[in-house]
């Protein structure tokens, strides 16, 4: 009998416990999909269409199949099963169908012997093009009836009338994710009619789901595996290559491997829906919302994606973290030959945000009211009804405490700095210090938690116990936001065991754990990590008479009544769960009902130097004021925070696809600029923990949060520098100039 | 043709085209896929090596001109198993998120540092400007290298 | 002939005679892109950063592979000015002047400093010998210039009358590492001011008619400014692309102009 120590286990929940990648990613050792490699392999390259909207009048392959090294040319004819893909709707052709809906959609597909050849066969191609119209208003559309979804919510009084009226109309540009690690994959035969497909992803079994079904394969004959990922941010929630890869090492018997250049990139993912959006907001005297009435379109693109549930989300998240009884939305998202929107970070709630909290911030200017005087008023909490659902706020919304926790936060220092690159147009020296003025803006943002409107939202975990320790199987994707690290915590935490591994399963290992998107996997998989360790820790219990279990072994009464070594003498111990967040709703033909499984609340202040008469902007801090629930990681918290806020303030001053008929015409990162360490302000965070009523340990997900209102905070404080209306993100240097 | 240089303190040849790209050959002839490919056009630094002393984004060195050089990739930066107190500052201050730029990140810190061990905010955030990171918003990068900055590394 | 690093100029030089279809590589920051961007394979390419003449820098001459980077920490006080906004540290550690040069982009950072301080291209080739061309006549539209097929670039020659004040500014977006929307130099003689400017026209311009309206003012008030950045903006010759517009390239053009010419009544 040995009595243990039984100290607490170290990287458990609530420490900034180190990334378990993080050495092999230091080291230069870490396989992303871009670094596959196996020796006998092919290499894929694409034919892409030059047009947005075009007629395919002739396709002749034949140049480019009697090539020397060129292995296979495939089109749409050689699509072995269902000719098209989508999440929701399967309305794209796996190559082009005869006609070419947007720029760059790929119309065929090489595989060669290497990358040069593979390039050169797809130039050899003879493809012919007869331009055809493109549509590319997404308000032209909507009129013709060419939406993927139409929205109308109604809720409360129409004839409600406020005394102050607030009207304006917004606009946001098309931002791309830009995540640093380009498309890839890499398919490899079996040998036996059946492929192993490595490609990156933010949510294999989605995928799976699709590729076989284009195939025509059985699900078991097609398993697909997660690869390292360089940053997702909903660029990689759909299809890109991954049909294309399959087909070409089916059609060759050969290892195939596809990796896009950056411009295939920006061609070959979705993007974050462009907005227009016509607001009218009535309050009263007090400055409380009486009614909101909002019009807006959203441009989809040429292919559905996931349009529809990013403009359900524009919908119900339209009048933001604010209580109001008489709620109006008609909303669509228009079919045009654009290039496809779908997720990204924020999902259809960051363009809502900008409209409604440049909304809130000229009810307040018309009152006389502290902007943050005015979100008071109107702040929505637990027990009151979403503005337009009507759905009740269960669990923790924090709204009034972000106000708070954000305003404690100190200012920077209030002198203008003297160094060049701390100024407006920082090493181009365009700016003296006497031409800068500061300005300070805030803006609040809401969004959902996980998958809505009867979404069978889901995720799988298979818990190993071994003699070396615990094992966590899931097909749970980490993209780089830190899911590995925070499972692991949770698994320790619950068992009090110190050695725990992640083991990636492919499709054919595991169900699904659900898309790395939607804030959702800390609270969905870690959910389930939780909810499987406490399961395996009571059957240990029980199984061994135990009431307690530590890294020694099972107690009893303080004494060790078995060793884990005896615990897991005769065979591991397994935990399967499949976990579900409580269930929400369809709501009914006006918006109404219960369409969401959880809200996370969070608050920006952004102090801007600006040179009004160049309109150049140097954001000098953001700080926020998060809802957490519960900080499991609070380094982790902190780098999601920052990293959204870099994000949220490329989209104010600089971040947006230009398109001109639908061409892109800045696919590269020397005019797609992303912001760099001296774009970056200082950050100040405040975590807010008030545990969420679902998830581990009252967790909630805040990847998104960062990324929504920190765009209308850093516009409200160029507005306040300039006194420019600034309806339109980005914001660019002849907005704020008035030239 | 044929170009030999000395790679991470190795004598190493390799049969090349010469308009290939020092980052194509690292990555596909040599086994060194530390250097990452994410723009192809120096506007990202992932694929930052230092080449003779000088910090380059290896995507626009032609390899043939590279005859006799002396390169240091990301694999060059540990001792053995355990990391340079660059990456382990890293590590510690959460610096590392996708891990995409790390490599650059971790070649431009050991060519800053090596010429200047007292760096000042201003002039790391200059010297990092052309590092891309898309996930951190480089707080945590920066605390890294503030604590480097102090400890005189 | 595939790749041939040239050791001295002469080498170059032969090699430029043989294969004018050649590329010629310095820094490779422009033609690496190329290359990389268009899967385009050179028909050949003639290294010439490690040619010794091209590397030198002294008094009037600067060598044409003469780094961004060495040009930072310059005498010239635009110039270095200049150099430090081109592209990230690495591409500064690699880029040359001759190669912005030989390039001639619009946006060319280097190309409105040449313009202001009137410096002339010296080229060289088996053909012609030795050229030394004004600037006026070496940019002659987008990306083209006079320089014949077998030529080299080997330095840029300056003045032997250079300004005593000289100041630069670059607009863009972003705060560094940004293709500029309008670049400027303002250099101040003993002759007067020379304005010049780029990415507002086809190649690096010179305001003209902005020189002569501020030389002729005997003091400078804030009208004679004013009326100064006003003509600037009218003698730009911009165009609205995806990195900017017309009108903002006018408007900051002058404004530019201006805040130039005061700092350098200030320096």
């Amino acid at each position: 009998m040995t009595v243990g120590t039984k100290e607490r286990v170290a990287a458990g929940i609530g420490e900034s416990a180190p990334r378990p990648d993080g050495v092999a990613k230091l080291s230069g050792n870490f396989a992303y999909g871009s670094d596959l490699w196996i020796d006998g392999m092919l290499w894929g390259a694409t034919l892409r269409s030059p047009y947005a909207h075009a007629r395919l009048v002739e396709l002749d392959i034949t140049p480019a199949v009697v090539m020397s090294g060129v292995r296979a040319v495939l089109t749409q004819d050689d699509v072995p099963g269902r000719p098209t893909f989508g999440q929701v709707e399967q309305d794209q052709p796996v190559l082009c169908d005869g006609v070419a809906r947007y720029w760059g959609e790929p119309v065929a597909i090489v595989a060669a012997d290497d990358q040069e050849t593979a390039r050169a066969a797809v130039e050899a191609i003879i493809v012919e093009w007869e331009p055809l119209p493109p549509v590319t208003d997404p308000d032209q559309a909507r009129a013709a009836g060419e939406t993927y979804r139409d929205m109308v919510i109604r809720r409360g009084d129409a004839d409600a009338a406020g005394s102050v009226v607030i009207e304006g109309e917004y606009e946001t540009a098309i931002q791309d994710q830009a995540p640093l690690g380009p498309e890839a994959g890499l398919a490899i035969p079996d040998g036996s009619g059946g492929v192993d497909l490595h490609v990156t992803t933010q949510w294999i079994h989605i995928d799976h789901a699709q590729i076989i079904a284009s195939l025509d394969m059985e699900p078991d004959d097609v398993r697909c595996h997660p690869v390292g990922i360089g940053g997702a941010f909903g660029a990689r929630e759909d299809i890109s290559l991954h049909i294309h890869v399959a087909m070409l090492a089916l059609r060759t018997g050969r290892p195939v491997r596809i990796v896009y250049d950056r411009t295939e990139s920006f061609a070959g993912h979705v993007k974050r829906h462009s907005a227009r959006m016509r607001y009218r907001h009535e309050a009263d005297d007090e400055g409380r919302l009486v009614k909101v009435t909002v019009d807006m379109v959203l441009d989809g693109g040429a292919y559905a994606h996931t349009s529809h549930a990013v403009l359900a989300n524009a919908s119900f998240f339209t009048v933001g973290p604010y209580k109001c009884d008489n709620v109006f939305v008609d909303a669509a998202v228009s079919r045009t030959n654009n290039p496809p929107a779908g997720a990204m970070r924020g999902f259809g709630a960051v363009q809502v945000c900008f409209a409604y909290e440049s909304q809130m911030d000229r009810l307040a200017e018309a009152l006389g009211l502290h902007p943050l005087e005015v979100r008071r008023r109107n702040a929505l909490g637990p027990g009151d009804p979403m503005a337009t659902s009507g759905q009740i706020v269960e669990g923790s919304l924090p709204t009034l405490r972000v106000i708070d926790e954000l305003e404690a936060i100190p200012m920077p220092d209030a002198a203008i700095p003297d160094d060049p690159r701390r100024l407006p147009g920082g090493t181009g020296l365009t700016t003296p210090k006497d031409a800068v003025v500061r300005g300070v803006g805030f803006a609040l943002g809401l969004k959902n938690l996980a998958f809505s409107e009867a979404f069978d939202d889901f995720s799988e975990v298979l818990l190993v116990l071994t003699p070396a320790g615990l094992e966590i199987h899931t097909a749970a994707i980490e993209v780089g936001q830190g899911l590995v690290t925070i499972c692991e915590q949770i698994a320790r935490t619950v068992l009090g065991i110190q050695a725990v591994a992640w083991v990636s399963a492919d499709t054919s290992q595991i169900g699904s754990a659900g898309s790395t998107s939607a804030s959702r996997q800390t609270q969905m998989t870690g959910g389930a990590v939780y909810e499987a360790a406490v399961g395996l820790r009571d059957k240990i219990l029980q199984q061994f008479g135990g009431d307690e279990l530590t890294n020694d072994g099972v107690y009893s009464g303080g004494e060790l009544v078995a060793t884990l070594d005896a615990v897991t003498a005769d065979a591991p111990i397994e935990q399967w769960v499949r976990y579900r967040h409580p269930p929400t709703e369809e709501p009914d033909e006006f918006g109404q009902g219960n369409p969401h499984a959880g809200f996370v609340v969070a608050a920006h202040r952004a102090v801007v130097d600006v040179d009004p008469e160049l309109g150049l902007v140097r954001v000098v801090q953001i700080d926020t004021a998060q809802d957490v629930g519960k900080a499991l990681n609070p380094q982790a918290i902190v780098g999601q925070l920052e990293g959204g806020i870099a994000q949220g303030v490329g989209f104010a001053i600089m971040e947006e696809l230009i398109l001109e008929d639908g061409v892109i015409l800045n696919p590269t990162f020397t005019d797609y600029l992303i912001p760099t360490l001296l774009d970056m302000p200082d950050v100040g965070s405040r975590l807010i923990e008030e545990p969420a009523h679902w998830g581990p340990f009252g967790a909630k997900g805040i990847g998104e949060s960062p990324t929504i209102s920190s765009t209308p905070a850093v516009v409200a404080a160029i507005r306040a520098a300039t006194g420019r209306p600034l309806t339109r993100v980005p914001v660019r240097p002849q907005d704020i100039a008035g030239v | 043709m044929i170009v030999t240089f000395t790679i991470n303190g190795e004598e190493r040849s390799a049969t090349v085209a010469g308009w290939e790209s020092l980052l194509t050959v690292l990555r596909d002839n040599l086994g060194l896929a530390g250097s990452k490919n994410a723009c192809e056009q120096g506007e990202c630094g992932s694929c930052s090596v230092i080449v003779d002393g000088a910090n380059l984004c290896s995507c626009l060195v032609m390899v043939g001109d590279c005859e006799g050089t002396t390169i240091t990739t990301v694999e060059g930066i540990a001792h053995g198993s355990a990391l340079h107190p660059i990456q382990q500052a890293i590590l510690d201050e959460g610096g590392v998120q996708c891990g995409f730029c790390t490599p650059g990140f971790v070649i431009t810190a050991a060519h800053l540092f090596a010429a200047d061990p007292n760096p000042d905010e201003e002039t790391m955030r200059e010297a990092f400007s052309g590092n891309i990171c898309r996930c951190t918003g480089y707080g945590a990068l920066l605390r890294a290298f503030d604590r480097l900055a102090e400890d005189g590394t | 002939m595939h790749f041939l690093a040239a050791g001295d100029l002469s080498t170059a030089l032969d090699a430029r005679a043989e294969h004018p279809e050649a590329e010629l590589l310095a820094g490779g920051t422009d033609l690496m892109v190329e290359v990389n961007l268009s899967y385009h394979r050179p028909a050949g390419v003639i290294a010439v950063r490690s040619c010794e003449e091209l590397l030198e820098w002294e008094g009037r001459r600067i060598g044409a592979a003469v780094t961004w980077a060495r040009l930072e920490d310059g005498p010239h006080r635009a110039l270095g000015q200049l150099a430090r906004t081109i592209g990230s540290p690495q591409i500064r550690a690699a880029g040359t002047l001759g190669g912005n040069v030989a390039t001639a982009s619009p946006a060319g950072d280097g190309l409105p400093w040449i313009a202001a301080v009137d410096a002339e291209i010296e080229v060289a080739s088996r053909s012609r010998g030795t050229r030394i061309i004004p600037w006026t006549e070496f940019f002659v539209g987008v990306k083209e210039t006079t320089l014949a097929p077998d030529e080299i670039i080997t330095a840029i020659l300056l003045p032997e009358q250079m300004p005593v004040s000289q100041e630069f500014a670059k607009v863009g977006v972003r705060n560094v590492m940004v293709i500029a929307m309008v670049n400027c130099v303002v250099a101040r003689g003993d002759d007067g001011f020379r304005v010049a400017l780029g990415s507002v026209a086809p190649v690096p311009i010179r305001a003209y008619r902005a020189e002569e309206m501020i030389n002729a003012e005997t003091s400078i008030s804030d009208a004679a400014l004013t009326e100064f950045a006003r003509i600037v903006s009218d003698e730009v010759r911009p165009i609205t692309d995806h990195r900017s517009t017309e009108a903002y390239r006018r408007h900051a053009s002058g404004v530019l102009a201006r805040r130039l010419v005061e700092r350098c009544l200030a320096a």
